[in-house]
């Protein structure tokens, strides 16, 4: 079946077949490999994208679900050349090892610090709570999230 | 794949095709799929089903669309209404997954691990059913009929939970090894409702369905042990029946001081 979406603000459309999920559209029909594949059953979060604004694991969303909706993937965040402020904090803080999960985090991340721009530790924590990275030991990511905050703000 | 865009199409198209497998949130049929566990003839997509959303009150009666998140169910108001509810909602999955699932879903799949099923249970939810050949109200006691299996007839879709708020307190507790992404090894939700003079609590993961046992305040004492005794408990990868039972004593006793403190 062909579906029509906004993806990063662009009018695409994709042809999928009824079961299949939105990562593996946004992955090969629409060619925007950022959000990536691992779980597949919502664990982990590195195919978190923003489903009309929200935070969701577009493993978990059929790509026919998303006919007619907004999404925003990794690839949607930087302006052009010039990196989201999330972005460039994860760089700045060296939040990033094996960069796995990192497209996740900064889509959660962002999603949280439009929501709340001045969150707590305990409310970095619940909002990734949805993304795991087994490299960093997340003190790092932590700092990243912390130096996003401090830089929007101004 | 089928995407009715109104309550009375997407009751004709379950009516036309009984197979379809309906879906909301996709938090349980997207695992399904995406490991190839299952490939329903047929998807029914709710997602454009205006009317399943969101949450009312008519005349002190409340009710939730099947469609309502755990997201929703966390927010001021309705959490302030059903808070048992909402600290169950809290627990569930990750933002991610609490954004799309909903409780609906919950009750489609009918899992005895189904978080919020106990804060329902003990606020006496009625489950409202429709077809083309009408609406059906059935409680959630009677909806839930095993492992994973409800009362829901082929041609039936789950429209809203309705309920009249008991406003005593109440809270849930979960058991698992970490705070998120959890599947309960076991929960407890527990009502202390003074106006009736009756303590009620509902255990999940502890048996076959999620069950409710009911006793007078002056039985504060053995209420632990009562819930203890109902459950039916297994051995499982996530736990076994001997260390389920323990907590949920540990569970009840700490949910009584909590309500009633």
């Amino acid at each position: 079946m062909r579906i029509s979406l906004t993806v990063n603000g662009e009018p695409r459309e994709a042809d999928v077949w009824a079961g299949e999920s939105l990562l593996t559209a946004l992955r090969d029909a629409l060619e925007l490999p950022g959000s990536k594949n691992a779980c597949e059953q919502g664990e982990c979060g590195s195919c978190s994208v923003l489903l009309d604004g929200e935070l969701v694991c577009s493993c978990l969303v059929l790509a026919a679900q998303a006919d007619g909706h907004s999404v925003t993937t990794v690839e949607g965040l930087a302006d052009g050349e010039k990196l989201h402020p999330v972005q460039r904090a994860f760089v700045e803080a060296g939040a990033v090892q094996c960069g796995f999960c990192t497209p996740g985090l900064v889509v959660a991340t962002a999603a949280l610090l439009e929501r709340s721009p001045e969150p707590s530790d305990d409310e970095i924590r619940e909002a990734l709570s949805g993304n795991l990275c087994r490299c960093t030991g997340y003190v790092k990511i932590f700092d990243a999230v912390r130096l996003a905050a401090g830089t929007m703000r101004t | 794949m089928l995407t009715p865009r109104s309550l009375d199409e997407a009751l004709r198209l379950k009516s036309e095709r009984p197979e379809a497998r309906p879906i909301a949130g996709g938090t349980d049929l997207l695992v399904e799929l995406n490991f190839d566990r299952t490939r329903p003839e047929a998807l029914l997509n709710l997602n454009e089903v205006a009317e399943l959303r969101g949450w009312s009150r008519e005349n002190g009666s409340l009710r939730l669309g099947s469609g309502l998140t755990y997201t929703e169910a966390m927010v001021a108001e309705l959490a302030g209404i059903l808070p048992a509810l909402a600290e169950a909602s809290r627990t569930v999955g990750s933002p991610q997954i609490r954004n799309r699932g909903t409780i609906g879903g919950n009750l489609g799949t009918a899992s005895p691990a189904g978080d919020a099923l106990p804060p329902l249970l003990v606020e006496g939810a009625q489950i409202e059913l429709g077809s083309v050949r009408g609406v059906r109200s059935v409680p959630l006691s009677e909806f839930l009929v095993g492992p994973k299996r409800n009362a829901l007839e082929p041609d039936e879709l789950v429209l809203a939970v309705r309920l009249d708020p008991s406003g005593a307190p109440q809270t849930f507790m979960k058991v698992g090894p970490r705070n998120a992404m959890v599947i309960s090894v076991c929960s407890l939700a527990l009502v202390a409702d003074r106006e009736r003079g009756e303590l009620r609590a509902a255990y999940g993961s502890s048996g076959p369905v999620v069950g409710l046992v009911r006793a007078p305040f002056s039985e504060r004492d053995s209420f632990a042990e009562q819930v203890a005794a109902a459950a039916s408990p297994i051995d499982d990868v996530r736990g076994t029946a001997a260390y389920r039972r323990h907590a949920l004593r540990v569970l009840a006793n700490r949910a009584l001081d909590r309500c009633l403190a």
